[in-house]
């Protein structure tokens, strides 16, 4: 297409898309984001195609690849519209089954269906399973329903629509005010107000004469992935969000960086920018307004670090990713020494939907504090693993058991860790309190980038904390003392009580250390890098001493206090442990009772995964 | 892996006339080849007029490059959050022992290489194991073993 030169020929190409985009003509939506792909969703979209175009069908029927709905547990994942049928864990066996009795006959498979665990009640559409029922999906509204490789797509259902309402009809102080008005704050984690920020870094790109925007994609929290499933599955949201952010700052360039391994949100990323390039959304004089904007990718090369603000643009510069004092913030001295304004993809994918519906709107969701909808990634111990859009100042209650769907297999919930190796965990006795910035903090977790780790009693809270020390003293860049070598410290503590050799006064350390650590670090990266430890010393203290005082790990997870046996009345002798294990520390033979040895076993737990008549026992 | 400096310079070059940004270089060098031969580091230096020094310090401080060649195959563990409550050190305790190697190692015949990962960000599936780019998701040591052997007979029948 020929770049739009005006609101008038974006309004007419928006009208046409939007009238040929009809919800009630019969259409298969596959959910082709990474999650289902891994659960092997191509197969069954390629599969589907293939009988969907040799089927003798009364409607053509369209098969739609689309990004991540954000149940990715019942994955892959489809839906039949128009009525919303949903059928979940897919083989590409189920295909010409589907394709013979729903599309054509329309009846219903239902053991495609997803099955109420509780009521044991099939449910047939997919606004009625309780995973979405309670969401209030806003940045994630369109994932699940449009092909994020097509601009018409986004564009049918009123994207850009805001881009073109601030460019020619608002001034950037007044995009600016409405930003603020919407009480927006920074989905990276810390909170930062989004308007202020804007302003802030407005100012200064008049006084510098230029300046960057950046979209922050690194994202780095182990078990978090709304970033990508947004970038994968709405990118145009995000590229939206930027030329506005642009426009009201002024500035005519800008970054996403993103991470490497994300290698489908790339393309899908780079594919949208090629498209808003050709649509006139992107380069000189856009829509006519004069106003000129570019927008380059930047891989991030696996350094968490480089989440952080001024690590993030010295990668960009092309160095190491080692972050520098603030201030200067980068608002005021930042890339390149040019004023500029960094937000995550969420705030970005944010400013479309305040500017198209208005601040009051937008701020008429969540909290007095902390407005608007949250993304959370659910995962670890939970029934329902997934990316859930909820309001502000939901309690955790609802999130973990109601939309979530609870603890599997029957295990009694232990702790939540919100905010990933940054964070802290809450543990269920604050299962009520309402999810805003301010009470997370309070409770010694942060809101983060929205990770969320359920933890069961199988979880053992030092070995836990234990995890991500190892995550963040390996992410550490080493550039301060306090990171470097205090991570370190805290972690080879953590080892030697996993290990069965804590000693008298190592939590009273583990606290000051923390305290130092928290204190005296120079980026994000170290002061929170102890606050998973803190928080479980916190609430956990108790599993602590356990370890320490009494040699024992309550979870039965640390190998340096554990041992292995047999119950000798379970064993029936099949031999499977012993030929599986691999430090010949099982003996015994065909039929008689094995014997484990605790000197040679390394606890490696495989002769307790192999054993079918649950004969192995661990204390 | 054989490497080709007219590949590497190709590379190099489309770089220095688009973005001309380092650190761009080396991942399309260390995507093509899986690793950064020493002349590719040289290369990129001359050509976008940045420090040997700087360099190799990009390629020794991020997670992607390795200054090794890898072996055919890689195999890579997830050790994010989700995985690691599910059970991940076990199952790359089962690889190590079955490969004979520590992560971050290629076995001596070139074969296997084996990894870990931060975070896919597929916890639905975890644990999980990447091998040659194919997801397995909700990983057991049973698995690993099946895995394990699948590519072996592969290999021995190639």
């Amino acid at each position: 297409m020929s770049p739009l030169q005006s609101a008038l020929e974006f309004e007419s190409w928006r009208a046409g898309l939007a009238s040929a985009w009809d919800d009630t003509k019969p259409c298969v939506r596959v959910c082709d984001g990474t999650g289902c792909r891994a659960l092997g969703s191509q197969k069954v979209l390629a599969s589907l195609r293939q009988e969907v175009g040799k089927a003798d069908l009364a409607t053509p029927i369209e098969v739609v690849g689309t990004g991540c709905p954000g149940f990715c547990e019942c994955g892959p994942l489809l839906t039949i519209y128009p009525q919303r049928i949903s059928y979940q864990r897919l083989a590409p066996a189920d295909v010409p089954e589907i394709v013979q009795q729903t599309l054509k006959n329309g009846e219903i498979i239902e053991r495609l269906l997803y099955t109420d665990p509780q009521t044991g009640e099939h449910i047939r559409r997919e606004p009625d399973l309780p995973f979405y029922k309670r969401q209030t999906r806003q940045v994630l509204e369109f994932n699940g329903r449009i092909d994020p490789t097509r601009i018409e797509d986004y564009v049918a259902l009123g994207g850009y629509t805001a881009l073109t309402k601030a460019l020619l009809t608002m001034t950037p102080e007044a995009v600016i005010d409405e930003v603020r008005a919407s009480g927006l704050r920074g989905r990276g984690g810390a909170g930062f107000l989004t308007g202020l920020k804007w302003e802030l870094c407005r100012k200064n790109v008049e006084r510098a004469g230029s300046g960057y925007i950046i979209c922050n994609a690194d994202e780095g929290d182990p078990g978090a992935f709304m970033d990508r499933s947004v970038v994968e599955g709405n990118p145009h949201a995000v590229i939206e969000g930027m030329i506005i952010g642009a426009y009201a700052m002024g500035v005519h360039e800008g970054f996403v960086y993103i991470r490497t391994e994300y290698p489908l949100a790339v393309d899908n990323l780079r594919n949208a920018i090629r498209q808003a390039e050709a649509a006139g959304f992107l380069g000189s004089d856009i829509l006519g307004s004069g106003f000129e904007f570019g927008l380059h990718v930047r891989l991030g090369a696996g350094a968490f670090v480089c989440g952080e603000e001024t690590a993030l643009m010295a990668s960009i510069e092309g160095r190491i990713g080692e972050p520098r004092p603030r201030p200067p913030y980068p608002a005021g001295s930042g890339l390149w020494g040019k004023p500029t304004n960094i937000n995550n993809v969420k705030s970005w994918a944010a400013v479309p939907i305040i500017i198209g519906r208005g601040a009051e709107r937008y701020a008429g969701v969540g909290t007095p504090t902390s407005k608007g909808t949250m993304i959370f990634s659910v995962v670890g111990k939970i029934n329902n693993t997934g990316l859930v859009e909820v309001p502000m100042g939901i309690s955790l209650r609802e999130l973990i058991f109601d939309i979530g769907g609870g603890i599997p297999n029957g295990k009694a919930f232990k702790a939540a860790q919100i905010g990933g190796p940054s964070g802290g965990c809450i543990p269920a006795e604050h299962l009520d309190v309402p999810i805003d910035y301010e009470s997370l903090t309070s409770l010694g977790a942060i809101m983060g980038s929205g990770g969320l780790v359920v933890a069961d009693e199988d979880n053992c809270m030092v070995d836990f904390a234990r995890y991500f020390m190892t995550f963040t003293q390996q992410e550490s860049c080493g550039k301060c003392v306090p990171c470097r070598i205090g991570t370190k410290a805290m972690l080879a503590t953590l080892e030697r009580i996993c290990a069965g050799e804590g000693q008298s006064g190592d939590v009273e350390y583990l606290l000051e250390m923390g305290d130092h650590v928290k204190r005296n670090s120079l980026c994000g990266l170290g002061q929170t890098a102890p606050n998973p430890v803190l928080s479980t010393l916190r609430y956990f203290r108790d599993e602590y001493e356990a370890h320490i005082l009494d040699r024992r790990c309550p979870a039965k997870v640390c190998r340096g206090l554990i041992t292995y046996s047999i119950i000798p009345e379970e064993c029936n002798g099949c031999m499977v442990c012993l030929r599986n294990c691999t430090s010949n520390a099982v003996s015994g033979s065909k039929g008689e009772v094995h014997t484990i040895d605790a000197a040679l076993c390394t606890r490696c737990g495989v002769c307790k995964n192999v054993c079918k008549f649950d004969a192995v026992l661990v204390c | 892996m054989q490497i080709s400096i007219s590949e590497i310079n190709e590379i190099i070059n489309r770089e220095a006339a688009g973005d001309g940004s380092l650190i761009g270089a080396l991942e399309e060098i260390q995507e093509r080849f899986r690793y950064l031969p020493p002349e590719a580091l040289i290369l990129a230096s001359e050509r976008l007029g940045v420090p040997l020094s700087q360099a190799y310090s990009v390629a020794t401080f991020y997670n992607v490059f390795s200054l090794k060649p890898k072996g055919k195959h890689c195999l890579t563990v997830c050790m994010g959050t989700a995985c690691h409550v599910r059970g991940s050190p076990q199952v790359l305790d089962r690889l190590e022992t079955k490969l004979g190697i520590k992560a971050g190692e290629t076995t001596p015949n070139h074969l296997f290489t084996l990894e870990t990962i931060n975070c896919l960000g597929a916890c639905a599936l975890g644990p999980i194991i990447v091998s040659d780019g194919e997801y397995s998701g909700q990983m057991s040591t049973r698995k690993v073993d099946a895995l394990v052997k699948s590519m072996m007979q592969a290999e021995a029948e190639a």
